[in-house]
This record gives C-alpha cells, structure tokens and sequence, in this order.
C-alpha cells in the first residue's frame, strides 16, 4: 500500500537512551508500518462481478482493509494488514466475498 | 516572612496541596489519610483552586484517573493509605512505567490483614519496588515541606517519574503541631508550571500514551526508568538546596543527628525518630555517645551515602516498622545491609528490629532497649541476635 505522507515509527534497534520515554508514540497512523497480514489463515476474494459497490463491507473492517478509490467505490483488498477475520465475507448481502483457505 | 500555624499533618498536606494549586485531584477516602482529600475538597468548594476534584469510586481509579489526567499534561495529585495504596497496586507501576510525575499523599498504615487501621509502614514498604520515588515525614512540617517539593522532584525532566510522600497516620497525620508555611505567591514560584514534552491534550502533536510494548523495546523503556530512578538523587539534592534558601530548612538524602562522635546509631524513619531523639539527648547527657539517622529518601535508595555513613560507627540497629515476611528481616535492613555489602562497607555489627506494627505505641523505653543492645555490642564485639522483634509481648 502506497501512502502519501512518510510514516515515522521507533526503530527496532533504537538505544534505551534514545527510546521515548514511558513508550509514548509520538508519531500518528504508524500502525501501518506493523504488517498483520501474515497472520492471516483464511483469505477473503473480492468478487467483482458480482460486487454492487453498496459499501457495507468498508466500516465493518476492524483492519481499515479494504480499500477506496478516488471515486469512492471499493477496490481490492489490503493483503498486508487483512487478518483474514472473516466479517466483511458475513456482512456482504450479495456473496461478492469468498472466503478461501490461504496457500490454496 | 513566613505564615506561623499549628495543624495536623493531614491538613498541612491539604494546604500544600492548596498552594499546588494541581489540575485535577483524584481521591477516595480512607483511614487515616480521609481528611486530606476532605480538607482539600472544602478548597475546591470555597472556589480557592481551579482543580477538578475527581471523587472516584475507587482507589483504583483515583490513581488511574491521576494517569489520564497527568497523560493528559496537567498536574494530578491523590492521597491514600494501608489497602487504598494496595488497590491502586497495578496502576502504581502504570503511572512510573509511563513516566507520569503524580504525587501521592500516603498516610502510612498498617496493609491488612489482620483488619487494623493504624500506623506502620506496610503499606508504601510494599510499594517500594512500583518505580515510585518515596520520601518520608517525621512532622508536619516536614510532610508540608516534602510534599512542596514534591512536583519539582518528579517533573524533573532528569527524571519523569511519581512522588509518594508519606507520613506516619495517626501519630503525625492527626496529631497538631506548629508549623510554619509558605505564602501562596512563594510556593507558586518555587512548583512552577508543568510543561510536559509530550501531551495527550495537545492537538498538533498527537501521540499514543501506553501502547503494548513487547520484546523489541520494553527492556530499553525499563532500563531507561531505571536511569531516572539514578537520577533522581541528584535532583532531590538540588531542589532540597533551592527550598533551603527559601526557607531555611535543610534536607538531604537522610538527617544524622548526634552522630558525629558516635559509636553507634539507630536507623528510624518518620516519626518513631522524634522519639530516639529524645532519647539520644537523654543518653547523651549520660555521657553515652549514641546517635540517630533518618533517612528522607528510601526511593531511589542513597546507597553510596548511607553505607560511607553508617562505616564511621561500632553497631548499627535497622528500625524497620514493617515486617518483610523474608524470615530475615525487614526492608530497611535488607536495603541497608546490602548498601554496605556492595560497597565493601563490613566494620559495623548490624541488627534489625520490626517494631510498631499495627500502631503498637513505641515508647522512650523501647529505644532505650535498642541503645543499650548497640552499646553493649560495641563494647562486646557480639551480636546474639540479628533479626528481632521490639515491644511484642514474649
Ligand atoms: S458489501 Fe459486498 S457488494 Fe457491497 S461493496 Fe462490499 S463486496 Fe461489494
Ligand atoms: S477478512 Fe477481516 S480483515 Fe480482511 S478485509 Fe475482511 S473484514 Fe477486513
């Protein structure tokens, strides 16, 4: 995912005397940087024919996962931080999620 | 010139907090430290300070509001004693970890069981490895005075850590005594603003308080709470130097009294020292060259100074007015002995007496006991007994 402004986190091999103190995260939406989606076991498949763009699927992400266009119509999904949780394939009134076995 | 009072030690801590004039308190009540939330909550009502006053159903959650609000970028203050101080256990750690300098009035009593709610020290004792600095009280005046001091200590930017202060409940908590105090405008100079570098409150530098801190920096982060601790000594000593010139009462790490031809001392935190005192001069009169050390800090503990300290004596006896149950002795002693260990510290013969539990009244004669052992010690060179019990019926 390509992000437009620079995300900056703490470092993994950051000194204790460079560490912020008392772990505060000086730095806003650096959750990004944390890739989740190798936790993934279940994989969610966009089915975009059969998708009527109704939306429903986008606020229900507890991942923000699914991603939105330049026109507001949904796009693929965010295999780097979906979990594969499942609750977009529930939410969709149109089956235009499949829900697949990851590595199949 | 100052204001000359006679107060409780509880309502002196009250007026201090007054003069604070903290951002947000948060308190529940308990015996004997009720009367200082009581006290300040009248201040609040007379419209005397801008603080909010929290009254929190727990002291669970008086800690964790003083967390938010001190996050937040304000000041946070609380008060508490005995089971209070052991329900705010796990946010204790949360407040130092964080970095946060709230200041906690803690009125020592004895942590149940058995149910009793007077005086020892059981309670801040247990408290003693949560990462809080802990000064302690023989009077009212010095509970006042530590406790004005108490901010500029732990927002130190050297240091960033919390402030217990405490005092012995009851004994000096209710009991009223002269005092002198600062005037408002003075003590207003001396704390200070608060000018955190990091504020949940401030809107164009968001930041995130407490995230989950696993393997890759949790060490780092307590290593580096372990350097402010360190830290510490120096700036204590330093505000303590700044409050002298303004009022010309002097603290540092621990007070000697009597010591400086002494063959042996009593080692006494908060009140139980006014008593030795007079029994030092008493002694003294009789020509005994006996002495007392107080210490003020115990967190972070003053190792190199007490255990170069304590070298100069024959015998040495650790008062310790809580038990650590460790079948060994007490926490003073422990912390005291290891000093000297480490330092290579190995002339003096050291003994330990718990004392005062559960409010058992220590008298002139019980002191007399410990001195006449330490004398008889020092000219002896035996010790028949290391770890003992002072005052228990046996
Ligand atoms: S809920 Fe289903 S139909 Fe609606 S936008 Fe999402 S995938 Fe498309
Ligand atoms: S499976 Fe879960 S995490 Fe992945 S896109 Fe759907 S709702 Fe989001």
């Amino acid at each position: 995912m390509s992000s437009k402004k620079e995300l900056k986190t703490i470092a993994p091999d950051v000194k204790w005397q460079d560490i912020t103190e008392g772990g505060v995260m000086p730095y806003a939406g650096n959750a990004e940087l944390f890739k989740t989606g190798d936790w993934r076991s279940m994989r969610p498949v966009w089915l975009q024919e059969k998708c009527k763009q109704c939306l429903l699927c986008y606020p229900v992400c507890p991942d923000t996962s699914i991603l939105i266009d330049e026109s507001g119509k949904r796009t693929d999904f965010d295999f780097d931080h979906c979990k594969g949780c499942g609750v977009c394939v529930k939410v969709c009134p149109f089956k235009a999620i499949d829900f697949v076995e990851e590595g199949k | 010139m100052a204001i000359r009072e006679r107060m409780s030690g509880n309502e002196a801590m009250a007026v201090a907090m007054k003069q604070i004039n903290p951002d947000v308190v948060a308190a529940f009540p308990i015996t004997p430290s009720t009367e200082v939330p009581q006290y300040f909550s009248q201040f609040v009502a007379d419209g005397v300070v801008d603080t909010e006053f929290v009254a929190v159903e727990s002291e669970h959650s008086a800690m964790s509001a003083c967390v938010g609000a001190q996050a937040a970028g304000g000041r946070a203050m609380t008060a508490t004693s005995a089971n209070g101080l052991a329900l705010m256990w796990e946010v204790l750690y949360i407040a130092a970890c964080s970095r946060l300098p709230i200041v906690l009035a803690c009125v020592n009593r004895t942590l149940s069981g058995p149910l009793n709610i007077h005086n020892d020290h059981s309670d801040s004792m247990g408290a003693r490895d949560s990462g809080w600095i802990q000064l302690y009280a023989e009077n009212n005046q010095e509970a006042y005075d530590n406790l004005l001091m108490a901010n500029r200590i732990g927002e130190h930017p050297d240091v960033m850590l919390p402030v217990m202060v405490c005092q012995d409940g009851f004994i000096t908590s209710h009991k009223i005594e002269n005092i002198e105090l600062l005037e408002d405008d003075k003590v207003k100079a001396f704390v200070g603003e608060y000018n955190p570098k990091y504020k949940l409150l401030d809107k164009n530098n968001p930041i995130s308080v407490g995230p989950l801190d696993l393997q890759a920096h949790c060490f780092e982060h307590k290593r580096q709470q372990a350097q402010a601790m360190m830290n510490a000594k120096k700036v204590i000593l330093e505000v303590s130097e700044e409050f002298y010139k303004l009022t010309g009462r002097k603290y540092g790490l621990f007070e000697e009294y009597k010591t400086d031809d002494a063959d042996v001392v009593a080692v006494i935190l908060n009140s139980t020292a006014g008593t030795a005192k007079y029994v030092v001069d008493q002694y003294r009169a009789q020509g005994k060259k006996v002495g007392l050390i107080k210490p003020r800090v115990f967190r972070p503990f003053p190792v190199d100074e007490i255990a170069a300290a304590l070298s100069r004596f024959k015998a040495v006896a650790v008062m310790d007015k809580a038990d650590s149950f460790n079948a060994a002795g007490g926490p003073l002693f422990t912390e005291i002995t290891s000093a000297m260990f480490a330092k290579g510290v190995f002339g003096p013969k050291v003994i330990n007496y718990i004392y005062g539990l559960g409010g058992r009244d220590v008298k002139c004669s019980d002191i007399e006991v410990v001195y006449d052992k330490l004398l008889d010690i020092a000219c002896t060179g035996k010790v028949d007994s290391v770890y003992n019990y002072l005052g228990v019926r046996e």
